[in-house]
């Protein structure tokens, strides 16, 4: 479903790393990616997204979106993304983030059920909870139904006991839907649980683990 | 007593002020996007009017507007507009002395914004305008009524340029600050405290509006 091919510098926290990472993923398959910080696991899917350049190939059901260093746009790439801090938009309330994605009221009452946000779909990012917020994000990346799901660190600043019931409700998500994911995480628990198969990243390489 | 000048300076200030938010929006966007070279050239190049003495700012529009250089010439020949001593050539010449106090604000609101919030939008797959007008201008409204507003202050106040640039023709160029300079001149002080006046309380009630309602939107905020 994908297969990568990329190598780039970068300046990681104990000098420079070359980045030179192999990858070949599935359909529907759940992939953790581990490692120290600076190891280069966030930059590893900002490439994948389009957010940063490199050099390579990146092809993902035949269409390609990195070829040499002609990047296809950020925009034209079917994806989902989560970030650690949400990222959420501060001007528009839950439903609303899900309809600015995409126009398709069905598909964003189901979502708003799955991640049990219909009480609080007319809210502001600003009255709601970390853990309210991960979910209005998540729902907002499934709303492109999108091929490739990028979760970067996506609990990690949640308390335990949220991160144990956003974990159930992703794992539920990727059945409902079977989006190819790949998850970048530090908790050895968290990758048990959700991922079929994981790497470590080290020293600019991915390593099985 | 005639309130033509302040109606004059009002006309020019909104007319500088819808002008310079379109020319700015663009430019100040690139500028905290971008990561070229080019950007610190271009920050001084906007800054300048801060700093330069009206008089030389003046000097090089009058010089530049003048129907023997190039931007003179261009204008009067293709929309057949003269721009020395005219409201249209004073308007021209707000947009150059006004411009940082549009453009650093604007710039100001984007560079505060959260990366990630409009990488998310590009990941929703919207363009750079679609994130602009519906992400990144609604997340920083008190940048944006500062930019609005202080330009339109700052232009209401402007004299040495619009003195150089357009003279004081009545009822094209005779703008309310340059009124009250030649009230002072022809020794009409009793007018001349009232233009003053109306200009003190004006401004005072314009910032005060400014500065209350960011103090409003900090509070919302947490």
């Amino acid at each position: 479903m994908l297969k990568l091919s990329i190598s780039k510098e970068l300046e990681g926290s104990e000098g420079k790393i070359d980045l030179q990472v192999e990858l070949h993923i599935e359909q529907g398959s759940f992939l953790a990616i581990t490692g120290h910080s600076g190891s280069g696991k966030s930059t590893l899917l900002r490439i994948i997204a389009g957010l940063e350049d490199a050099e390579g190939s990146i092809v993902v059901d035949k269409q390609q979106w990195l070829d040499g260093t002609k990047k296809l746009p950020v925009q034209k790439r079917s994806i989902g993304f989560v970030f650690q801090d949400y990222a959420l938009f501060e001007n528009m309330t839950v439903k609303e983030h899900l309809l600015f994605v995409q126009k398709d009221e069905k598909l964003a009452q189901e979502l708003l059920s799955i991640m049990e946000l219909e009480g609080l779909a007319s809210r502001y990012p600003k009255n709601l909870s970390g853990g309210q917020k991960q979910r209005v994000a998540i729902a907002r990346a499934l709303m492109r139904k999108p091929k490739l799901l990028l979760l970067d660190e996506p609990l990690s600043a949640l308390d335990p006991e949220m991160r144990n019931k956003l974990q159930d409700e992703i794992l539920h998500l990727h059945k409902r839907f079977g989006t190819t994911t790949i998850m970048v995480s530090h908790d050895p628990q968290e990758i048990e649980k959700l991922a079929s198969t994981v790497y470590k990243l080290h020293k600019g390489k991915l390593q099985k683990v | 007593m005639s309130f033509e000048p302040f109606i004059l300076s009002f006309k020019l200030a909104s007319l500088t002020t819808l002008i310079l938010f379109c020319l700015a929006l663009p430019l100040a966007w690139y500028l905290s996007q971008t990561r070229s070279l080019a950007k610190p050239f271009l920050e001084t190049l906007t800054a300048l009017p801060i700093v330069l003495p009206p008089s030389v700012l003046g000097f090089y529009l009058l010089w530049a507007l003048s129907p023997d250089a190039m931007i003179g010439s261009f204008f009067e020949e293709y929309f057949g507009i003269k721009l020395v001593f005219t409201f249209s050539g004073l308007v021209v010449a707000s947009c150059f002395y006004s411009l940082p106090f549009m453009v650093q604000p604007l710039q100001n609101g984007f560079e505060s914004l959260n990366k990630h919030m409009i990488e998310a939008s590009y990941i929703a797959g919207k363009t750079p305008l679609q994130t602009l007008l519906f992400v990144a201008l609604p997340n920083m409204k008190p940048a944006l009524l500062t930019a609005l507003i202080i330009t339109f202050a700052h232009t209401v106040g402007e004299f040495g340029v619009v003195l150089m640039v357009g003279g004081s023709i009545p009822g094209e160029t005779k703008v309310a600050s340059v009124a009250i300079y030649e009230m002072v001149e022809t020794m009409e002080y009793g007018t001349a405290h009232i233009y003053s006046a109306i200009m003190l309380a004006l401004s005072f009630v314009v910032l005060l509006s400014v500065y209350f309602f960011n103090a409003m939107q900090k509070r919302r905020r947490f």
